[in-house]
C-alpha cells in the first residue's frame, strides 16, 4: 500500500507537469493543443542532444528546452493560430490547425532525430528504501523540481502582472480587451508558457523515464483525460485531474489485471464526465 | 549530416513523409528489379519499420555498388520503394495495392505486425505478389494462405528455448510474463505461458499487461516483481519500453534474471537502463561482433551511411532481401514476373548466409513442421546478453 501511494504521488506530480501547459493554452486561447505530446517529445530530445551529443550539463539541457519550446510555442501562436482565430468563422478550423501542427511536428521530430528512444542517465542515482517503500533518487529528484516549478507558476500566475492579464482573458477574452489587456501580446505569451512548461515537463521526464518521436499522441491523449477530469482550462484543476490519474494508475496496476486498469479509468472518466461535465474544479457556465 | 542542417531540412521532408511513399533514386543504367518495402514508419513503431527500410536500403547499395544481382545470367540493379502503412491495415492494403499495380511489384518486405500482414494477404493473391512478414501469427503462413513467408524468428519459436537454456544453466524454477497490452503483446505472453508449462516452469504471474504508450513502468513491474520470479519475460517487448521496464525493475529491488524473444538495441538499453540491463536476454541476429562476416561488418558501414547510426534490430532484418534475391536466382528470370515459379525454387534455395561467420547455418526457407509449408526464412537464432554496453553470444540455435 505505501509504495502504491508512493508511486502515485511521483506519477501525478509528472502528470501535472504534462497537464498544466494543455490547460493554460487552452485557458488562455481556448484551443485545445493537440501538438502537446509532440512538444513534450520535442522538450525531452533537447534535452538528449544538449546533455548526450553536446556533452552539456542537464541544466543547460533543461533552460535549452524550455526556451526552445517557448519560442515554438510562441511561433505557433503569432504564425498558425492568431491567424486562424480572426480569420475563421467556425471553432472547428483551429481544432484542424491544431491536429496539423503535430503532424508537422511529429514528422519532424522523426526526420531530425530520428527513430530510436532516447534517453539520459538519472540526474541523481540510487535508490531509496524508506520503511520497505522504494524511492529511486532520480524520481525524487524530478518530484522535487517538479514541485518547484508548480510552485513558481502558481505564484507567477496569481501574484504578476501577466500572470493577472492571463488569468483576465482566461476568464473573458472581451471584458478584458475593455480593460486594456493587450490580448495578442498576452495570448502569445500565455502560449509560449504552455509550450515552455511542457518543454520543462519532457526534459525533467527524459532522465527518468524516455522519448521516442512517435509517443506524443498517448502523451497528449493522457493530458486531455488529466484536464478533462479536472475541468477543462482551470489550472488548479489539470493538477486535481493528475493526482487522481496517477494515483488511479498506481492503485489499478497494483490491485487490478493490467488489461482492465485503464478500462475501469476510462469508464470511470465517462461516468464521472456524464455527471459533472465540467470536471472537479471547472465552472458549469464555462 | 549534422541535426542543425537536418532541421532545415525537415520541414520541406516533413511534407514528403506525409505523402507516405519514398523511393531511392532509380539507378540509371541496366534492368531493374523492384522490391517494395511495406511497414510502420510513422507514430509510436515507426523504428520497426524504419528498420526495415533502412537494412534493405543499405543492402540494395551494396549488390548495386557490386555490379547488381546475377539472375540467369544477366545483372540485375535493385530498386526499393517504400510505403508507411501506418500500422493500420487499410492504410495497408492501399499501399500493397500501389506496390503491385502501380509500381509492378512482385516481392515485397514486410508489414511488420500481425493485423497488417492479414489484410494484405487477399490482396496479394490477387495481385499475384509475394511478402516477407514480421508478423508472428501462424495462419499467415500457413495453408491455404501461400503468399507470405515469417522473415524472423518467432517469439513461440525462441521462448521455449530460451526458458530451457535458463534452466539447465541457471536452474530457474519460476517465472512471471508481463506483456504489453495489444495482440501481438497478449500474444507472446500466451507463448510464455506454454512454453513455460511445457518445461515445467511455475508460473507466478501472467495476468499483469501494461498500455501501449505507458511511460512510468513502476506500478505494473512492483505487482508483477513482488513473488521475485527467478525470470522476469518480457512477452514480446517494443525495444522503446524494454530499458524502462528493466530500470524499474532493478530500482524496485529486482535482482532475478529477465529475458525477451524479441531482439533490441544495445544503444537504446544502455542509455534506459545502463548497468541494470546487465544479464538481460534477447534473440539477436547477425550483429555480435564475434559471429559476424567481414560481408556484415559492410552491412553495417551502410546501414550507419542510411540511417545515421547502427541498430542491432537490424541484424535480425538484414535476411529478407538477401532470401528474395537468392530465390529470385534458383527460380531464374521467370520468377521476376511470376510468383508461381518463385514458390517452386523455394524448397531449392540453400546457400551460405553470408552475414555469419559458421558456415553450416545455411540461408534456406524452413517452417514444414510450423506450418505445414517452407515459409520461413532460416534465421539464426542468435541468443544474446547484454553486457556493458554490447550483446555477447550466449548460443546460436536454429528453427527446422
Amino acid at each position: 500500500m505505501e509504495q502504491v501511494i508512493v508511486n502515485g504521488a511521483i506519477l501525478g506530480m509528472n502528470y501535472a507537469l504534462i497537464a498544466l501547459g494543455l490547460t493554460l493554452i487552452f485557458a488562455i486561447m481556448g484551443v485545445l493543443n493537440f501538438a502537446h505530446g509532440q512538444m513534450y517529445v520535442l522538450g525531452g530530445f533537447i534535452t538528449y542532444y544538449v546533455v548526450s551529443q553536446l556533452g552539456l550539463g542537464f541544466f543547460v539541457g533543461l533552460i535549452a528546452s524550455v526556451v526552445v519550446l517557448g519560442l515554438v510555442g510562441l511561433l505557433f501562436e503569432r504564425a498558425f493560430f492568431r491567424r486562424v482565430m480572426r480569420t475563421a468563422a467556425r471553432e472547428e478550423s483551429t481544432m484542424l490547425l491544431a491536429v496539423g501542427t503535430a503532424q508537422l511536428l511529429e514528422s519532424v521530430i522523426l526526420i531530425v532525430f530520428r527513430e530510436k528512444q532516447r534517453s539520459i542517465p538519472a540526474v541523481v542515482s540510487g535508490v531509496y528504501e524508506v520503511f520497505g517503500m522504494y524511492i529511486p533518487a532520480g524520481r525524487a529528484f524530478v518530484f522535487g523540481v517538479a514541485f518547484v516549478a508548480l510552485v513558481t507558476f502558481i505564484l507567477f500566475m496569481q501574484h504578476t502582472r501577466p500572470g493577472r492579464a492571463l488569468r483576465a482573458i482566461a476568464q473573458d477574452r472581451e471584458v478584458s480587451t475593455l480593460q486594456g489587456v493587450n490580448i495578442d501580446r498576452y495570448s502569445a505569451l500565455g502560449f509560449a508558457i504552455g509550450a515552455g512548461l511542457t518543454g520543462l515537463a519532457g526534459s525533467l521526464l527524459v532522465s527518468i523515464f524516455a522519448v521516442n518521436s512517435g509517443m506524443g499522441t498517448s502523451i497528449s491523449i493522457k493530458a486531455f483525460v488529466m484536464v478533462m477530469l479536472g475541468g477543462a482550462g482551470v489550472v488548479s484543476g489539470a493538477i486535481a485531474g493528475a493526482f487522481v490519474l496517477g494515483f488511479s494508475e498506481a492503485a489499478g496496476y497494483a490491485y487490478i489485471p493490467g488489461q482492465v486498469t485503464y478500462l475501469l479509468i476510462f469508464i470511470a472518466l465517462i461516468v464521472f464526465l456524464a455527471l459533472r461535465p465540467h470536471g472537479i474544479m471547472g465552472k458549469p457556465w464555462g | 549530416m549534422t541535426t542543425g542542417r537536418r532541421i532545415v531540412g525537415a520541414l520541406v521532408a516533413a511534407v514528403a513523409v506525409g505523402l507516405g511513399l519514398s523511393a531511392e533514386p532509380a539507378v540509371a543504367q541496366g534492368k531493374v528489379l523492384k522490391i517494395g518495402q511495406i511497414g510502420v514508419m510513422s507514430g509510436p513503431a515507426a523504428a520497426w519499420g524504419l528498420i526495415n527500410k533502412y537494412a534493405a536500403q543499405a543492402q540494395t547499395k551494396m549488390v548495386n555498388e557490386d555490379g547488381g544481382f546475377d539472375i540467369g545470367g544477366t545483372k540485375y540493379k535493385v530498386e526499393i520503394l517504400s510505403v508507411d502503412d501506418k500500422m493500420d491495415p487499410r492504410v495497408a492494403i492501399a499501399g500493397t495495392e500501389r506496390l503491385i499495380y502501380e509500381d509492378g511489384v512482385k516481392y515485397i518486405i514486410g508489414p511488420n505486425v500481425d493485423e497488417d500482414s492479414r489484410a494484405i494477404i487477399p490482396v496479394l493473391a490477387k495481385g499475384g505478389a509475394f511478402n516477407i512478414s514480421y508478423g508472428w501469427l501462424r495462419e499467415l503462413f500457413s495453408p491455404p494462405s501461400t503468399n507470405t513467408s515469417l522473415g524472423m524468428i518467432a517469439g513461440y519459436q525462441s521462448a521455449p528455448v530460451i526458458y530451457k537454456y535458463l534452466k539447465d544453466t541457471k536452474g530457474i524454477k519460476t517465472l512471471s510474463c508481463l506483456p504489453r497490452n495489444d495482440a501481438s503483446g497478449l500474444d507472446s505472453r500466451d507463448n510464455c505461458v506454454a512454453a513455460a508449462k511445457e518445461l515445467g516452469l511455475k508460473i507466478l504471474s501472467s495476468d499483469s499487461t501494461y498500455e501501449p504508450g505507458t511511460t512510468d513502468f513502476f506500478p505494473v513491474v512492483g505487482r508483477v516483481i513482488k513473488d521475485q520470479p527467478d525470470l522476469l519475460v518480457l512477452s514480446g517487448v517494443a525495444p522503446a519500453d524494454a530499458p524502462l521496464l528493466i530500470r524499474a525493475a532493478r530500482e524496485l529491488g529486482y535482482k532475478g534474471l529477465m529475458s525477451t524473444e524479441t531482439a533490441m538495441d544495445a544503444k537504446i538499453l544502455t542509455e534506459g537502463a545502463g548497468k541494470g540491463a546487465n544479464g538481460y536476454i534477447s534473440v539477436g541476429g547477425a550483429s555480435t561482433p564475434d559471429i559476424r562476416t567481414p560481408y556484415m561488418e559492410r552491412f553495417i558501414k551502410e546501414y550507419e551511411k542510411v540511417a545515421g547510426e547502427w541498430n542491432d534490430e537490424a541484424g535480425t532484418k538484414v535476411y529478407a532481401l538477401e532470401m528474395i534475391l537468392q530465390t529470385l536466382r534458383a527460380a531464374g528470370p521467370e520468377g521476376i514476373t511470376n510468383v508461381d515459379a518463385f514458390l517452386k525454387a523455394m524448397p531449392k534455395v540453400e546457400v551460405d548466409n553470408p552475414f555469419v561467420k559458421d558456415k553450416s547455418i545455411k540461408l534456406k526457407w524452413i517452417g514444414d513442421s510450423y506450418f505445414h509449408q517452407t515459409r520461413q526464412v532460416r534465421v539464426p537464432m542468435v541468443v544474446t546478453e547484454f553486457q556493458d554496453g554490447s550483446f555477447k553470444t550466449l548460443f546460436i540455435g536454429t528453427v527446422e
